[in-house]
């Protein structure tokens, strides 16, 4: 039996730690994330939980914790924001790349300078290319969704998952939301049993030995063959979850896509206000749809290729500045998706929404406003372009 | 487009003084009267005293937009000083209500309030608070005008609510349970609009 609630993002992140019980919480408080190991350290103080808390003195040190109880055997996770997932990264290679499924709770903050504690993507898209798997929410009931659902992944497949949210906008608004039943996620991620780890007498194991060029290039190639495995094993997840919860998730979701003339691309909070786009403008008579992306790491190339392909231009939204001369990191990703494909549409970038910027309802439809233009004119224009900056030469 | 019965509410405070608690009192009041919710501040360098800007939306299925409000249907300034300093009015049509605390009648924060047409609701408390309280917690008296104003929940039920909630927020200071009852009481008495 599901329980109707009303708790903000970070609230549904502890509640679903208490819900599952890990054997290791290790965590240095960052805003906006902070309030994560603050209410589950309150449950393990209250004796709800008997999960060892361990006080760390730095990110580097949280994630390390991690790594050495996951390699003992004990399932293991941490939250953090900006510039502490920064300060982790040297650690999410080694874990990522020791096979440990441990899940980490991003509450996604800008990176300084100027020092800033609002939203973009920037922490966890610089981390995008660390070997673990990210997973995106647009709302508070996602998050918790999500944040279950990790479990059964990582374990499955032996690498990290990284469960994103975006900071302030659902870490601290308060909403609806639906929990399932202690016992329930209890089940669905199951008692932690990895056939292989450090405490195992009966068979020593060495974690982290020195690779040589002789071996190393094998080990990374399986990494990367582990990260495409766990795409069935997500939609796996999902399923099971869906059987659960009533609630149905793959790597994206379709918003009015079948008979679409325009799309955008996006992913997070944001994807919400830019359904009410898509509806206010359907009430127009424009054929405007939207794709939200879920899962950007394994990033589901050929199956967000072909949704792209029902219209004849996109707008791919990132969050995240690449300082590339080239887009930002989803409009590098899924442009080149589209590569090989004959009836691929126009792709255009927008970055958008750093350091907290809002963005509205009103901004999406100046948006697919400027996609129509393409669509008619079959001229992209400049394809690298920002939402919502106030200077005007870089319109 | 699916029609969302939708209130949007907005409100101006200063850091301290609780109207972010107010916003997500609201919000848990009106998720218990069976409404789909959003409560969530706006944050940046707060500090004591700092004008700090809260939201609630309100509505009969959920509501997809996560952006801040600029539209809103009521907006309720917890600090009188903020008309000095801030366009509490930004966006509340005419259609709107402004909702004040102030010893001012309405008439007299209209002419503070340059140009906005729509009603204006005033309640003092500050001394509500201070009388009910014992200190200076404007929040609880506006939450309880806010919610007379807006007629989102039917006020009884809404005390009926509130006590709940106070039972289980000071379970460990119940000699405030009394004092917040009857600054929301006395504020839903006291209220006008204008």
């Amino acid at each position: 039996m599901a329980k109707k609630d009303k708790m903000s993002g970070n609230e549904a992140v502890a509640n679903a730690m208490r819900q599952i019980e890990p054997d290791v919480m290790a965590a240095f408080p960052i805003t906006p994330s902070t309030e994560i190991p603050q209410y589950f350290s309150k449950f393990i103080a209250d004796g709800i939980v008997g999960t060892e808390f361990v006080a760390v003195e730095s990110e580097h040190s949280a994630m390390s914790a991690c790594m050495g109880a996951s390699a003992a055997g004990a399932r293991a996770v941490t939250a953090t924001s900006s510039a502490g997932l920064a300060y982790m990264f040297e650690m999410l290679y080694v874990v990522a790349s020791s096979s440990l499924p441990v899940v980490m709770a991003v509450v996604n903050r800008a990176l300084s300078a100027p020092i800033n504690i609002n939203n973009d993507h920037s922490d966890s898209m610089g981390a995008r290319d660390t070997g673990w798997i990210q997973i995106y929410a647009e709302t508070n009931q996602e998050v918790y969704d999500n944040y279950i659902q990790a479990f059964y992944i990582a374990e499955a497949c032996r690498l990290p998952v990284m469960v994103c949210q975006d900071g302030f906008i659902t870490s601290h608004g308060v909403s609806n939301i639906e929990l399932l039943e202690d016992s329930e996620v209890k089940d669905f991620v199951g008692e932690y049993m990895p056939d292989e780890y450090l405490l195992k007498s009966e068979n020593p194991l060495a974690v982290g030995p020195f690779g040589v060029s002789s071996y190393y290039m094998e080990i990374k190639r399986k990494q990367a063959q582990a990260m495409k495995d766990s795409m069935p094993v997500i939609e796996e997840a999902a399923e099971k979850y869906a059987a659960l919860s009533g609630r149905k998730y793959s790597f994206f979701e379709e918003y009015k896509m079948d008979d679409a003339e325009v799309a955008l691309l996006i992913i997070g909070s944001s994807a919400g206000t830019a359904k009410a786009s898509v509806d206010l403008l359907r009430s127009e008579g424009k054929k405007v749809g939207l794709i939200k992306l879920r899962v950007f790491r394994p990033f589901p190339r050929e199956s967000l290729a072909k949704a792209m392909c029902k219209v004849k231009a996109v707008a791919i939204m990132d969050k995240a500045e690449s300082f590339s001369n080239s887009g930002g990191p989803m409009f590098s990703e899924a442009r080149n998706s589209l590569y090989d494909l004959p009836n691929k549409p126009y792709a255009i970038n927008y970055i958008y929404g750093l350091g907290g910027r809002d963005i509205t309802v009103e901004h999406f439809c100046e948006i697919y406003k400027d996609l129509f233009v393409i669509y008619d004119s079959n001229d992209p224009g400049d394809v690298y372009r920002y939402m919502g900056v106030r200077d005007s030469r870089f319109k | 487009m699916e029609k969302i019965n939708l209130t949007e509410i907005r409100w101006h405070g200063r850091g301290g003084q609780g109207a972010k608690t107010a916003c997500l009192l609201l919000a848990d009041a009106a998720f218990d009267s069976g409404k789909h919710v959003q409560g969530f501040p706006e944050y940046g360098p707060e500090r004591m005293g700092a004008p700090i800007t809260a939201y609630n939306r309100i509505s009969d299925r959920h509501c997809d937009v996560h952006s801040n409000i600029y539209y809103p249907n009521y907006v309720v300034v917890v600090d009188e000083t903020l008309l000095n300093s801030v366009d509490v009015t930004s966006g509340l049509s005419k259609e709107g209500t402004l909702i004040v605390n102030t010893k001012k009648t309405p008439k007299e924060i209209r002419e503070k309030v340059n140009g906005f047409q729509g009603k204006i609701g005033v309640v003092d408390a500050t001394s509500i608070s201070i009388e009910t309280i014992g200190s200076n917690f404007p929040n609880t008296p506006m939450l309880a005008a806010t919610i007379k104003i807006t007629n989102l929940i039917e006020t009884n039920e809404f005390l009926r609510d509130m006590e709940e909630s106070l039972k289980y927020k000071f379970s460990k200071k119940p000699h405030l349970i009394a004092g917040n009852m009857a600054a929301f009481r006395k504020s839903i008495e006291e209220v006008i609009v204008g």
